[in-house]
């Protein structure tokens, strides 16, 4: 294959990364959306494989590498639940990460890549080199962290060291520092010890970045990891001169951090806050927040799954507000079983889903429409929030801050400001909990004091489980 | 804290205090300040409870069905007065009444202060605490469960309908029968408050078309929701007066609205006000001509008598027939459904109760640091403390855009999070910081890397323009498939693998196959993995 074939098949591959993105719009565009990714990838390796900068001398090692890597990558594909999907994500941006920085490596000892370069030109590949590295172990070890975080293995809380941003500081200076160290270097040997501490002081800083930030901001956090394992595939594209990769890895990086951008808007957040860590360290900490009228009072009423499942047959308009507590549960499947129940008992079943319902975007969606929930009943925030007035039952499953009122109606919460779904405004609120514990916000919740709102203590799908029971009979 | 026990404990104290329930004695009220059912929830928080004989009578509530629940039953005022630590009226006490409440004793019912001033210095000159139901800031959403003018007026409100319905000579429902064809009766509601709003749900539940007006626009809503029609009138102006009031209105509105009310007299078969102006007299709604107007048979409902009535010719207390028009001009509404309406407020006092005994022992702490409770408070053991500052937070609730810009300014970073446009200092910041940087690249970069930077810059507005579009419901597919995309770093390693040799050059081959191997396997694992996963999940979604 010729260069101008392979640089054809480059920007064909190109157009169909493009249409992918674009096919994904909506659900039923969507999975060609995927096939045009598919193809799109099968092409540009094929491309590259034939092209003219792959003997066939690599063939057997790619064949093989392929074969290794792949199978793994189907097998988890397949094996996965949806609830760990979020997991699964943030240990794939790792692999990224990790391939990018390899990349960077094998192309700094490659003596090949740097001959004919004139100095200027040399200097910005170097620089290239060393931005792709810093990018991908920034990935590689704090998707890890995200990962860890996500599947529990790591605790939700953000970790806040005293200092922590000028610790930051301090090692983008160090970064700086040896940048300026490497692109001195005369030899390859001379520059690998700066890049070394450089790529130790990416791994750190990435982990430590993910570490200081708390569990409910972790759809950010996923969408950002996304972003960069864009950039850094960007960065590997400037330093190997190749357009195919700098378009692709733009698209993804632009993506992910628009994605970002949404989950912060969802959250009423500044981006920086949210990457900075903590929560609401932009002003009063949460402990200082609550002053005697913020403080919610009253009693909260408990209902059982008998008095729910009366509730909910008397009921015209019912809206379903799903949180991460259902699919702790895993308590979806019972849900649309109730669902369907009620739908073919004439009751309008909705599903309201907040922005940043679950740990990664989009994460209730994929659960209901696991269980089957056909999508043109599962609402956005935004499509339904006026309904709630004309809704008798509102029942939350293991939601709390995306259902809190005081974001709308206490300034000093922490959460003040972030859209919330208007629960309390149906007739009757319904709130699935297993304790009367706070969210991860670490916010108490007025909404489970209010005269309108009744409380199901238990696990979601036990509980659940049993309101259908009741349902039938 | 307490809040979170369910168990109500209830505990021997010699502490305890009594509360009593005396027989109201204003002519014509039959409600009564407690029911059965709340003296057994009164008696769980810890307290005695003494009930003047025959107290609930006219509700049809007997002392033995109070002794049942626990109540003590006590003979004659004085001596009830005298046993009690706190005591719950429904009606504003009279001189004698006041003169039996103990020194230093506790009173909880209406008050209303500020038409009452005489009455206020003499429960002053008794070194009484007093709380003023109709003090209760409104606002306060964990005080609805205390409203008694709420509760009382939702009453009322069904009552006026049901006075009406008994005064008016058809069906409110429009029917088809055997024997003709019956009209649906026409409603119009002057003031869609709580009573008003309970006037216009009982009116559409009967079956009659309803209409109602208010002053302020911003329960038009609220009227539909329950079955009725708003009434516009034909001018701009916001009646939305604080506390869930309305204020007076200007002229122009004024002459405006007496248009609208001479209109639907006209149409209209059924008329009942609620309109009320807080420390006024009731405004002069439905004037004589309009009554002249109405066909002969119509019934208006003055439900603002008491305070001099929204029509001309409202005689209060009584049921009149004028030019052929009803007008009914009850001012016991809720005493003509004492039963529920005794329920009702029993149950406001025993929240009330439940707030101010938040140790469930049966001692009550009057606590002036709660905005509701401050509210209420009217007279602290001999000091009026009557008005109350406002409320904290009134506007908050009703506004929810207004604690939105409030609250990034709280929270202390100066960039709104919201999805408003960025200021135009800030896009020109934006601008003039990109600028700056593709100078400095234009200036230093060579061709080669400007070519490529073209590339860049224009993919990511690619991305841009396309990743908006995506519906929110497909995030976790989108961000699946670009991780899969992302694996297009394999071409990195790939071209990497076994490139054409370069004479001259020492390779060292084993080092980057082995980098290069990895980075292939790593990849392999995300793009057919990515590819995989979202192919499962869009499986999924389906119509």
């Amino acid at each position: 294959m010729s260069e101008s074939l392979a640089t054809v098949s480059y920007i064909g591959a190109t157009i169909l990364f493009i249409l992918s993105l674009g096919g994904l719009s909506h659900p039923e565009t969507s999975r060609r959306g995927n096939l045009y990714g598919m193809i799109g990838m099968t092409l540009a390796v094929l491309a590259t494989i034939f092209g003219p900068r792959v003997t066939m001398a690599g063939i057997p090692w790619i064949v093989g590498a392929m074969v290794v890597g792949g199978s793994v990558g189907i097998y988890a594909a397949r094996k996965v639940k949806m609830t760990e999907m979020p997991e699964l994500v943030a240990l794939m941006h790792s692999l990224v990460g990790l391939a990018a920085a390899l990349v960077g490596f094998a192309n700094y000892i490659d003596p090949v890549a740097a001959a004919n370069l004139t100095s200027a030109e040399k200097a910005i590949h170097e620089m290239e080199i060393y931005i792709g590295i810093l990018i991908g172990a920034v990935t590689f070890s704090g998707s890890i962290i995200a990962f860890g975080k996500l599947s529990g293995k790591i605790g939700g809380k953000p970790l806040l060291l005293p200092a922590r941003h000028w610790m930051n500081l301090l090692g983008l200076l160090v970064v700086i520092f040896f940048g300026y160290k490497f692109l001195n270097a005369h030899s390859v040997a001379d520059g690998m010890i700066p890049l070394i501490v450089m790529t130790v002081i990416a791994l750190l800083f990435g982990i430590h970045m993910v570490m200081a930030i708390g569990g409910a901001d972790m759809p950010v956090v996923v969408s950002m990891l996304n972003s960069y394992s864009g950039w850094a595939a960007a960065a590997t594209g400037f330093m190997l001169n190749n357009d195919l990769l700098i378009v692709t890895g733009a698209l993804v990086g632009s993506s992910g951090a628009i994605l970002s951008y949404i989950m912060c808007r969802a959250m009423n957040r500044n981006f920086i806050s949210v990457i900075a860590g903590g929560f609401g360290t932009g002003g009063g900490t949460p402990a200082a927040a609550p002053g005697g009228d913020a403080q919610p009072a009253g009693e909260v009423v408990a209902v059982s799954a008998v008095e729910t499942a009366e509730l909910l047959r008397e009921a015209k308009n019912v809206i379903i507000v799903p949180g991460y507590g259902m699919a702790v549960a895993q308590a979806q499947h019972i849900v649309y079983e109730i669902t369907q129940y009620l739908r073919e008992q004439g009751v309008n079943v909705r599903f309201g889903i907040h922005p940043v319902a679950g740990r990664m975007p989009g994460h209730m969606n994929v659960l209901l429409a696991e269980a089957r929930v056909p999508y043109d009943i599962v609402m956005e925030m935004d499509e339904l929030n006026e309904d709630f007035p004309d809704t008798d039952v509102a029942m939350v499953i293991g939601a709390n801050d995306i259902v809190n009122p005081a974001a709308q109606d206490d300034p000093n919460s922490p959460i003040a400001g972030m859209p919330v779904l208007e629960v309390w405004k149906a007739k009757t609120s319904i709130v699935m909990k297993r304790s009367m514990a706070s969210g991860y916000a670490g916010v108490d919740n007025p909404l489970f004091y209010k005269e309108n709102n009744r409380m199901l203590f238990g696990d979601a799908k036990k509980m659940l489980d049993e309101v259908f029971v009741a349902l039938k009979s | 804290m307490g809040r979170q026990n369910y168990k109500l404990i209830k505990t021997e104290n010699p502490m305890t205090l009594m509360i009593g329930i005396p027989r109201e004695i204003a002519a014509g009220e039959k409600r009564v300040a407690t029911v059965p059912d709340v003296v057994e929830k009164l008696i769980k928080l810890g307290f005695k409870v003494a009930v003047e004989s025959g107290a609930g009578d006219a509700a049809n509530f007997s002392d033995d069905v109070y002794r049942a629940a626990g109540a003590e039953i006590i003979d004659g005022a004085a001596k009830l007065w005298a046993a009690s630590d706190i005591v719950f009226k429904v009606c504003v006490p009279t001189t004698e009444e006041v003169s039996l409440l103990r020194e230093g004793g506790h009173l909880i019912g209406f008050i209303w202060p500020a038409q009452n001033p005489e009455l206020m210095q003499q429960l002053a000159a008794k070194k009484a605490t007093v709380l003023a139901i109709d003090c209760l800031p409104r606002m306060l959403s964990r005080a609805q469960k205390m409203d008694a003018l709420t509760s009382q007026a939702g009453v009322a409100g069904y009552r006026a309908v049901i006075e009406a319905a008994n005064a008016f000579g058809r069906f409110f429902n429009g029917q088809i029968t055997a024997a003709g064809k019956v009209p649906p009766a026409k409603v119009f509601i002057a003031g869609a408050g709580v009573a008003g709003l309970a006037a216009i749900g009982t009116a559409a539940g009967l079956g009659a078309i309803v209409r109602a007006n208010d002053t302020r626009a911003e329960v038009a809503d609220q009227v539909k929701s329950l079955g009725g029609e708003f009434v516009k009138v034909d001018y701009e102006e916001e009646g939305g007066g604080g506390g869930g009031y309305a204020k007076v209105m200007s002229e122009g509105f004024q002459q405006a609205q007496r248009e609208m009310y001479a209109k639907q007299a006209k149409e209209v078969d059924i008329i009942i006000t609620t309109a009320l102006i807080p420390g006024k007299p009731a405004p002069k709604l439905i004037t004589a001509e309009m009554v002249q107007s109405m066909k002969p048979g119509s019934v208006i409902v003055d439900m603002a008598a008491e305070r001099g009535g929204n029509c001309e010719l409202t005689e209060p207390g009584q049921a009149v027939v004028k030019h052929g028009v009803t007008i009914v001009g009850y001012t016991d509404l809720n005493s003509r459904l004492a039963k529920q309406s005794s329920t009702l407020y029993g149950t406001n006092l025993f929240r009330l109760t439940e707030e101010l005994c938040k140790t469930k022992d049966g001692i009550i702490n009057v606590n002036m640091d709660d905005d509701a409770i401050r509210g209420l408070t009217v007279i602290k053991d001999g000091v009026v403390t009557w008005p109350a500052p406002a409320p904290k937070l009134p506007a908050a609730p009703v506004k929810p855009a207004a604690a939105k810009v409030a609250a990034p300014a709280a929270k202390g970073h100066g960039h709104g999070g919201g999805g408003a446009p960025a200021s135009a200092a800030k896009t020109a910041v934006i601008f003039g910081v990109a600028a700056l940087l593709f100078l400095f690249v234009g200036a230093y970069a060579p061709a080669a890397f400007l070519g490529h930077f073209t590339v860049f810059v224009l993919a990511c507005f690619v991305g841009y323009m396309v990743v908006w579009n995506v519906t929110p419901a497909l995030h976790t597919p989108l961000m699946s498939v670009t991780n899969a995309i992302s694996s297009i770093i394999a071409i990195g390693a790939l071209v990497q693998i076994a490139p054409p040799t370069m004479l001259g050059i020492d390779r060292p081959d084993a080092l980057i196959l082995g980098l290069a191997v990895a980075g292939i396997a790593l990849t392999a694992v995300n793009m057919f993995g990515g590819f995989a996963v979202t192919q499962r999940m869009l499986a999924m979604f389906r119509k």
